[in-house]
C-alpha cells in the first residue's frame, strides 16, 4: 500500500480528527508522514499493527524535535512493515510545558528504550511505561540537553566542561618563563622585591628574626610554589 | 626510535639515579639493582584493555600480527589491578569518567596512562558535546598524549616506547623506599 492509501485506511477507520495533514515526502530526502492527535496515538498504533492489510510490525525510531517558538515538542514514530514493506511516519504535538503522551510498549515493546531515550534528552513523559527512567546519559544528570535552550553546566562532579585553549596556557608559560629569566639573570623586578634566590638562602641562613624578612620569604615561597605549579600544568597540559 | 630516545633508555650513565641535594650515597650497586628493576618493567608493561570507541580498533589492531604490542613483552589484561599501563582508547563520556576514575585507583602503583587519540586527549572531534569530558587528563594523570583520529598502531607502539624510556629513567629503589623510610 502507499502512505496515501495507509493514511486514507486510517482516516475512515479512526476519524479525521485522530489522523490528519498527511504530507507524501519526496521519496529518499523525506518519508511520508502523518499527524496524530496525542490522545488517541495508542488507538492509532493498535490499529497499524492488527490489521493484516496494514501490518506494521515494527517500530523503528522513536524522536523527538523541539520547537520553542511554536511552544510544542513533536514526537516522531517511524514505522514499518517487514510483510507489507511499506513504512509511514507518524508526527504528534506535544504541549512543551507539560509534554506527556501515552507510551506505546504494550503495541510494540521495541518502544521501551525507545521511549527512555525520548525521556532522557527531551523530558517527554510516556504514561504508562514500565519503567522510565534515564537510559544515555548519567542516572543523576539534570536537564534535557536536546532541548533548544538547554545550557551547559560548568561541571560535571567536579569534571569541569570547558578546556583552556593550549594557546593561552602556551602564552602564559612563556610569559612566567621570560620573567624567571629576566630575575635569574639578577634583573631586580618591578616591585623591587629581592629575587626568589637570595630570599630563599636567607631564610635558611638566618631562621627569619625579622618580620619583615619572615613575610619577603612566604612571599617568595609562594611564587615559587606558583612558578612549579605553572610548570607542571605546562608540561602536563597537551 | 631517534637515537636520543636510545641514549636516554640504555646508558646508566654514572648519577643517573641520583637523588638532588644527594642525601642518599648513590653506589654502583644500587644503580645496577635500579637498572635492573627498571629493566624488568619496562619489558613487561602489561596493560589494560580499555578501548572506548573508534581507537579501541587500531588498539586491537596493533595487538595483532603485524605491529605487534606482545613482542615487547606487553600482555592485555582485563583487569586493573593486574595492569600497569591504562590506555584510554576512545571517547570518554561523563558517564564513564566516574568508572574510568575508580579503575585508575584500583590500579596498583607504579602506573602509567597513555591517552589515546584526539578523544582522550582533548575530547577531539565531540569536544562541544554535552557529554563528552574534554580530554581523559581533566580526570585521571596523563604520562603520554598520542594525537590521531586515530592514530596508528606504528603511533602507539611509539607511545609504548616512549612509556618505556620513561620507565628506564626512574630512580625506582629511591623513589619507592626512600619516601618509605622518611615516613617512618
Amino acid at each position: 500500500m502507499t502512505p496515501e492509501e495507509i493514511f486514507h485506511k486510517l482516516e475512515r477507520e479512526l476519524g479525521p480528527e485522530c489522523v490528519f495533514n498527511f504530507d507524501a515526502g519526496t521519496g529518499k530526502a523525506k518519508d511520508a508522514f502523518c499527524e496524530v492527535e496525542p490522545g488517541s496515538i495508542t488507538r492509532v498504533a493498535q490499529l497499524m499493527k492488527a490489521d493484516p492489510a496494514l501490518g506494521f510490525d515494527y517500530l523503528e525510531c522513536i524522536t523527538g524535535i523541539d520547537f520553542p517558538n511554536d511552544q510544542k515538542i513533536q514526537v516522531v514514530y517511524h514505522v514499518y512493515s517487514y510483510g507489507k514493506k511499506h513504512r509511514l511516519v507518524l508526527k504528534v504535538s506535544l504541549v512543551r510545558d507539560d509534554p506527556v503522551i501515552a507510551s506505546l510498549c504494550s503495541v510494540w515493546s521495541a518502544a521501551n528504550w525507545l521511549e527512555r531515550e525520548c525521556f532522557d534528552l527531551l523530558g517527554v513523559l510516556f504514561e504508562g511505561h514500565p519503567d522510565l527512567r534515564r537510559l544515555l546519559l548519567p542516572d543523576d544528570w539534570e536537564g534535557y540537553p536536546l532541548r533548544k535552550d538547554w545550557k551547559e553546566k560548568p561541571d560535571y562532579h567536579g569534571i569541569p566542561s570547558t578546556r583552556p585553549n593550549p594557546f593561552d596556557l602556551l602564552a602564559k608559560a612563556k610569559a612566567l618563563e621570560a620573567k624567571k629569566a629576566a630575575e635569574a639573570k639578577g634583573a631586580e623586578p618591578a616591585d623591587g622585591k629581592p629575587t626568589k634566590v637570595v630570599e630563599v638562602n636567607a631564610a635558611a641562613a638566618e631562621p627569619a628574626a625579622d618580620a619583615e624578612a619572615k613575610k619577603a620569604a612566604a612571599k617568595a615561597a609562594a611564587i615559587a610554589k606558583a612558578a612549579a605549579k605553572k610548570a607542571a600544568a605546562k608540561k602536563g597540559s597537551p | 626510535m631517534s637515537s636520543k630516545l636510545n641514549q636516554m633508555a640504555s646508558s646508566p650513565g654514572y648519577g643517573k639515579y641520583a637523588v638532588e641535594g644527594a642525601s642518599v650515597i648513590t653506589t654502583s650497586v644500587d644503580e645496577a639493582i635500579n637498572w635492573t628493576f627498571n629493566w624488568a618493567r619496562a619489558n613487561s608493561i602489561w596493560y589494560m584493555l580499555f578501548g572506548l570507541a573508534c581507537c579501541a580498533i587500531e588498539l586491537m589492531q596493533t595487538g595483532g600480527p603485524r605491529a605487534d604490542f606482545e613482542r615487547f613483552g606487553s600482555a592485555p589484561r582485563p583487569s586493573p589491578r593486574a595492569s600497569d599501563l591504562i590506555i584510554i582508547a576512545g571517547t570518554l563520556t561523563y558517564k564513564m569518567a566516574l568508572r574510568v576514575k575508580r579503575l585508575y585507583d584500583q590500579m596498583a602503583e607504579p602506573r602509567y596512562v597513555i591517552s589515546m587519540g584526539s578523544c582522550a586527549n582533548c575530547g577531539g572531534l565531540f569536544q562541544y558535546s554535552y557529554s563528552v569530558v574534554k580530554g581523559v587528563d581533566q580526570v585521571i594523570p596523563v604520562d603520554i598524549y598520542l594525537p590521531g583520529c586515530p592514530p596508528r598502531p606504528e603511533a602507539l607502539l611509539e607511545g609504548l616506547l616512549r612509556i618505556q624510556a620513561q620507565i628506564k629513567n626512574e630512580r625506582y629503589l629511591q623513589d619507592r623506599y626512600q619516601a618509605r623510610a622518611k615516613k617512618g
